[in-house]
């Protein structure tokens, strides 16, 4: 089958969805689009149902910050088209101070785990989702570690300091 | 005449037929010659500890003949390499499980203080879970430091008291780290 063209995916998507979803800045070839925590179920089942489509592979759910927008915090997600050779990277904007969004297990089952990553690093609050608590750090960490609010290193250690390796 | 040298024996009294010498250094030079390790290996320290163990290094010459995969059965609890936050109560229980006496050698930067990875997720030094008796420092440490670790705690041990366990303050020192002992 010839692979899927990006001018007719969003041909596509704009037809069904209207102004409610944006192009934006894509990079390595990879179609970017943004649209919103209301609508971004009604995309992925349309992405994923759609028999020209067929998006039926949910590759990633990751998470960006971005300190100085308004809408800080963005959620990404990167689903395949294994039938059209062809990927497409979807991001939601949300509040930083209330990041929320539905939960796309709906969809996929194997959304659990990589939502459960997403909110484990930066505390993205995933409604719907069956068991949305911390994956990979300790349960009693009190911070998400990802947001870049969080220092990278310790400021008041002084055990490492450049002075005690001769440095 | 064969070239093998024995352990030198403690100072005490001798004469025709007799040796004498202090319960507490008879115990040590045992205890010192014959600590079974228990390997705790999470990277590449670990890789340095097998070469340290296998045939050209041959932990073996120091009575450590016998690498316990049990904390049961081990003395010296060696931890190689970088421990995640997440392993730290696992390793913890490991220590608990061993009896006493037993002793614990950090091996390289990471188990010694978080090395590299000054962030969210390392255990900066695992003597922030459980006490440490001597640190290797390297990164990766080479075995001859490896069993220079080993030799430094075979002389702690031999200069132990048997009663140290009993102390006031071991048992203070094992409280700091949460751990109490029953009975």
């Amino acid at each position: 089958m010839a692979k899927l063209d990006h001018e007719t995916l969003l041909g596509s998507l704009h037809q069904q969805f209207g102004d409610k979803i944006n192009k934006l800045e894509g990079a390595f070839g990879l179609l970017t689009i943004e649209t919103s925590k209301d609508t971004i179920i009604e995309v992925l089942r349309y992405l994923k149902m759609a028999p020209e489509l067929q998006f039926i592979y949910l590759t990633d759910i990751t998470a960006v910050h971005y300190p100085t927008h308004d809408l800080s915090m963005a959620v990404v997600y990167h689903v395949h088209s294994l039938v059209n050779q062809t990927r497409i990277r979807i991001k939601v904007f949300l509040d930083g101070m209330k990041p929320e969004i539905p939960s796309a297990t709906v969809l996929w089952a194997g959304a659990n785990w990589m939502e459960r990553e997403t909110y484990d690093f930066f505390g993205v609050i995933f409604t719907g989702h069956p068991d949305l608590r911390r994956i990979l750090n300790v349960d009693d960490m009190d911070v998400f570690p990802m947001r870049k609010e969080y220092p990278l290193e310790d400021p008041n250690r002084v055990d490492k300091k450049d002075f005690f390796f001769g440095r | 005449m064969s070239d093998i040298k024995l352990a030198p024996a403690p100072p005490g009294v001798t004469g025709s037929g007799f040796f004498a010498t202090t319960l507490d250094k008879a115990v040590g030079l045992a205890r010192a010659n014959s600590l079974w390790p228990l390997p705790f290996a999470t990277s590449c320290c670990g890789i340095e500890f097998m070469a340290t163990m296998g045939a050209t290094y041959d932990l073996a010459r120091f009575g450590a003949e016998r690498p316990s995969f049990s904390p049961r059965q081990s003395d010296m609890l060696m931890v190689m390499g970088t421990i995640a936050k997440k392993m730290g109560p696992v390793l913890k229980q490991v220590y608990v499980q061993m009896a006493e006496p037993r002793w614990v050698i950090a091996v390289g930067a990471c188990a010694s203080s978080g090395g590299i990875f000054d962030t969210y997720s390392v255990l900066q030094g695992i003597d922030e879970v459980i006490p440490v008796d001597v640190y290797v420092p390297g990164c990766p440490p080479r075995p001859e430091a490896i069993l220079d670790g080993v030799m430094r705690l075979q002389d702690i041990v031999r200069s132990e008291s048997v009663r140290r366990r009993d102390t006031d303050e071991y048992k203070a020192l094992l409280e700091s780290y949460g751990i109490y002992k029953h009975g």
